[in-house]
């Protein structure tokens, strides 16, 4: 079949995927975008789940595979996918997120925005472990000022040294039981602030509108007012003529030539199950780092027998995820509160960032505190162990008829919970690889996962819960359930199940030890960039898809420099 | 926002309309085995209808293709026997009675909804089959006949040794653990209804300007804003207004 070139060919449309073609389609270059799941757009009543009432969905929203955070959450994919199994090394439990849909994971994440301070570029200087980044926060700040103006972001400037300032939004006010962990992290003489969250309190540009505080950022928005990919880059991309869009289609590998450059990918369009070509002069991975990896492993020519961008056997090592630990507690003096709208935007108004020097602690890398509570809206699962808290006033627990009406309300909105998400040490040890027998349903060899943590982890976890239970009790509450002693890691979260999996393509000077350069430029393949979160060397106590974007960016303007001077 | 409020509207009217449709089973002994054996013992002839608000069998709400099918053969399938759903109306209504102005279990749907639920998670299935005959027969070793063919007094006397916690014994453990269930998905059955929205007072899901915690609210708790962070939010009646910053990052509009 007759085959259109294309200057770009962008494998994702996610946080990475959606800036490169804003940017790249935007500088009049023609894109196609090749996305595994289906169209979205929350604003399309036949796909919003935003403001519906419990009573919609025959389950009240309770989780189903389908839908893992629930049954109005916005995702459409998840850990266990029909058809696309991953496998699992030895005793390794790692948890794979896929996203199926335009705008990928961005239609669902929390819409924390952190940028990485200057101790997160260089952790080796600091503590000798993992690698330096080939860049520093100087590099990267002018795009996070970008990306902060065209995207829309709240916060407030602090002038912390590692947790810098920006161009925010104002935040919204704290709600009650926020105010309540304002007091007791004051007293605990842990910082607290503001949240940073991609959500729109103020109107950045006449396309997207103002936040009107439902609370529900995770069912994706209809106005347009917080961030995913796909409402604030893919759409307009979109509008502009330049973008062709292929959904459906799942991509198998890089096509490259005899002299190993890429000329475009093949991939698999899943309504026909027939495979296609695409052509195009660069090809850009923004699948998400495990996807990203496993295509370019996938993608064996004699020029690349180790797969493509793995001459130095780097791809798909050094993957590694953010920590994770929750703990909650209940406020008896938030009991028989007044009832009213205090959804305000979805999850935490403030939070703590990390504000420890660790010389003086047995772990390295720090984490932030997010803080959860208040009056959301009944949905599955709400009444469930209804006077559970009795058991703290000396009455008894359970019982029926009408009393539980005023249980309800005694305790509705009475909890406080703390989740804290800190940083792993990259280990060449955890990687992903091809399974060497195992196929999805494409036909496609499938990741196998190697991972395990390491006691810098579990001792993180460990400092973790020591500060939530402070924390939570500064704040005047009373723990619930038991602190996670060794026997279960301190309540480490699973390898993957905070999906930020990052570092299987890591960025860096030496072609020996790295997979790309500091622009996500394949060290094998001029024309074949990375622009998901592959290309970190280290994560930081920070959640990523700010750094996806400010990346995406500055990449999409080296490769329109280099097109330019004609050297790809 | 208009549209979300006729939208609402109109789901309560058709909650309303739901009322009417009245489901009603009979609460009979079963025939043959140990019911037929143990009879009645209540005396006289113990039937009597419950009835229940019965929930549509279909609904639209931004499902993928995938997932209308399996919600559509979800509904297709039924689970429990008939004997099964009468004993769980019958709990479900002792656990949140309708002698209340919003209504209560039954007026909710709820045997419709454990049902739902029993046939989505397979988890559920035996705990809850299991639990309603180890219920049966704790009643006809106490009372000579199954749960629901006992007085309600009897039922009552049943359910107050099961529906705490703190009961040591540990030959009702598995019954405690039957109750508590029933007590979750009923509670959570009937409070993610506008019946439910109503008895608890919830305000949200709603367009609105959150502009902090009202300041009674605050006095009542004796905490306050501090100001130097109040300075910084966001000043509701300029959110319309385009945000700009000056060079050294401070916002101008």
């Amino acid at each position: 079949m007759a085959q259109q070139q294309y200057d770009i060919i962008i494998v994702g449309s996610g946080a990475g995927g959606g800036m490169a073609t804003y940017q790249l389609a935007n500088a009049g270059l023609k894109v196609a975008l090749v996305e595994a799941g289906a169209y979205y757009d929350p604003a399309s009543d036949e796909q919003r789940t935003q403001l519906r009432n419990p009573w919609e969905s025959p389950r009240r929203g309770a989780s189903t595979r389908l839908r893992p955070f629930g049954d109005y959450n916005a995702c459409i994919g998840g850990w266990d996918l029909d058809g696309e199994p991953y496998t699992q090394k030895d005793n390794t439990d790692f948890m794979w997120w896929r996203g199926r849909m335009l705008g990928g994971r961005t239609n669902h994440w929390g819409r924390i925005s952190l940028r990485f301070g200057p101790l997160d570029f260089k952790r080796k200087d600091i503590d000798g472990l993992g690698d330096n980044w080939p860049i520093g926060y100087e590099d990267i700040k002018p795009y996070y000022d970008k990306v902060d103006k065209l995207i829309g972001v709240f916060g407030t400037n602090e002038g912390l040294p590692n947790d810098p300032d920006g161009f925010f939004l104002p935040p919204p006010k704290p709600r009650l039981h926020e105010l309540f962990y304002i007091k007791g992290a004051r007293k605990s003489g842990v910082p607290v602030i503001p949240a940073r969250k991609s959500m729109l309190t103020k109107r950045i540009n006449a396309e997207r509108g103002v936040c009107y505080y439902c609370g529900q950022c995770s069912r994706a928005c209809s106005i347009h007012a917080d961030f995913s990919s796909s409402t604030a880059l893919i759409y307009p991309a979109l509008r502009g003529g330049q973008v062709d869009l292929y959904t459906n289609s799942m991509v198998r590998e890089v096509l490259t030539d005899d002299e190993g450059r890429a000329t475009g990918v093949s991939f698999i369009n899943k309504e026909d199950r027939q495979e296609r070509q695409l052509n195009g002069r660069i090809v850009i991975l923004a699948a998400s780092a495990c996807s990203s990896a496993r295509i370019l492993l996938n993608s064996k020519s004699p020029q690349h027998e180790n797969g493509l961008g793995n001459s130095s056997n780097h791809v798909g090592r050094y993957l590694h995820d953010s920590t994770g630990a929750s703990r909650a507690a209940f406020l008896p003096e938030l009991m028989d509160r007044d009832i009213y709208n205090e959804d305000g935007v979805g999850g935490m108004h403030v939070y703590s960032p990390w504000w420890l020097d660790n010389k003086n602690l047995d772990f390295p890398r720090g984490y932030h505190l997010e803080i959860g509570g208040g009056m959301g809206m009944p949905s599955y699962g709400f009444g469930f162990a209804v006077n559970q808290y009795n058991e703290f006033l000396g009455e008894r627990v359970g019982g029926y008829g009408n009393q539980l009406r005023d249980d309800i309300r005694k305790f509705y909105g009475t909890r406080l919970g703390i989740s804290c998400r800190g940083e792993s040490v990259p280990q060449w040890g955890n990687y992903c690889e091809l399974d060497p027998t195992v196929v999805d349903e494409w036909g496609i060899p499938v990741l196998r996962f190697n991972y395990q943590w390491t006691d810098y982890e579990i001792k993180q976890a460990r400092h973790m819960q020591d500060s939530m239970e402070e924390l939570l009790e500064a704040s005047g509450g009373i723990l619930l359930g038991s602190k996670p002693g060794a026997d279960r890691n301190y309540g480490l979260t699973k390898p993957g199940e905070i999906i930020h999996e990052v570092g299987t393509t890591r960025m860096g000077d030496d072609a020996a030890t790295s997979v790309t350069n500091e622009y996500g430029q394949l060290h094998d393949a001029d024309n074949v960039f990375v622009v998901d979160a592959g290309t970190f060397v280290s994560q930081a106590d920070k959640n990523p898809t700010w750094t996806i974007m400010a990346l995406s960016w500055r990449t999409s303007d080296y490769i329109i420099e280099q097109m330019k001077q004609q050297n790809i | 926002m208009m549209k979300n409020s006729e939208s609402k509207t109109e789901e309560n009217a058709k909650a309303l309309s739901r009322r009417d449709a009245l489901k009603s089973l009979l609460l009979a002994p079963l025939a043959g085995g140990v019911i037929a054996s143990t009879g009645c013992a209540s005396g006289g002839d113990p039937r009597s209808a419950v009835q229940w608000a019965s929930l549509p069998n279909s609904y639209s709400y931004g499902r993928t293709e995938v997932e209308k099918q399996r919600d559509a053969r979800l509904f297709r399938e039924s689970y429990f026997r008939e004997h099964e759903l009468v004993t769980v109306a019958v709990l479900c209504d002792i656990i949140l009675p309708s002698d209340h102005p919003n209504g209560g279990a039954l007026d909710a749907g709820l045997p419709e909804f454990v049902e739902f639920m029993v046939k989505d998670r397979e988890r559920y299935k035996l705990p809850i089959r299991g639990g309603i005959a180890g219920l049966d027969a704790y009643a006809i070793d106490n009372f000579g006949a199954d749960f629901i063919n006992i007085s309600e007094a009897q039922r009552l006397t049943l359910c107050d040794r099961i529906a705490y916690t703190d009961v040591g014994d540990a030959e009702l453990q598995p019954g405690i653990s039957f109750f508590s269930l029933m007590r979750n998905l009923t509670l959570t059955g009937y409070y993610t209804t506008a019946a439910g929205f109503a008895d608890l007072g919830y305000q949200g899901n709603t367009p609105n300007i959150w502009d902090g915690v009202p300041e009674a609210v605050l006095q009542r708790h004796g905490v306050a804003y501090e100001s130097e962070w109040l300075a910084k939010c966001v000043d509701q009646s300029r959110r319309d207004i385009t945000a700009e910053w000056d060079d050294d990052m401070n916002l101008i509009s």
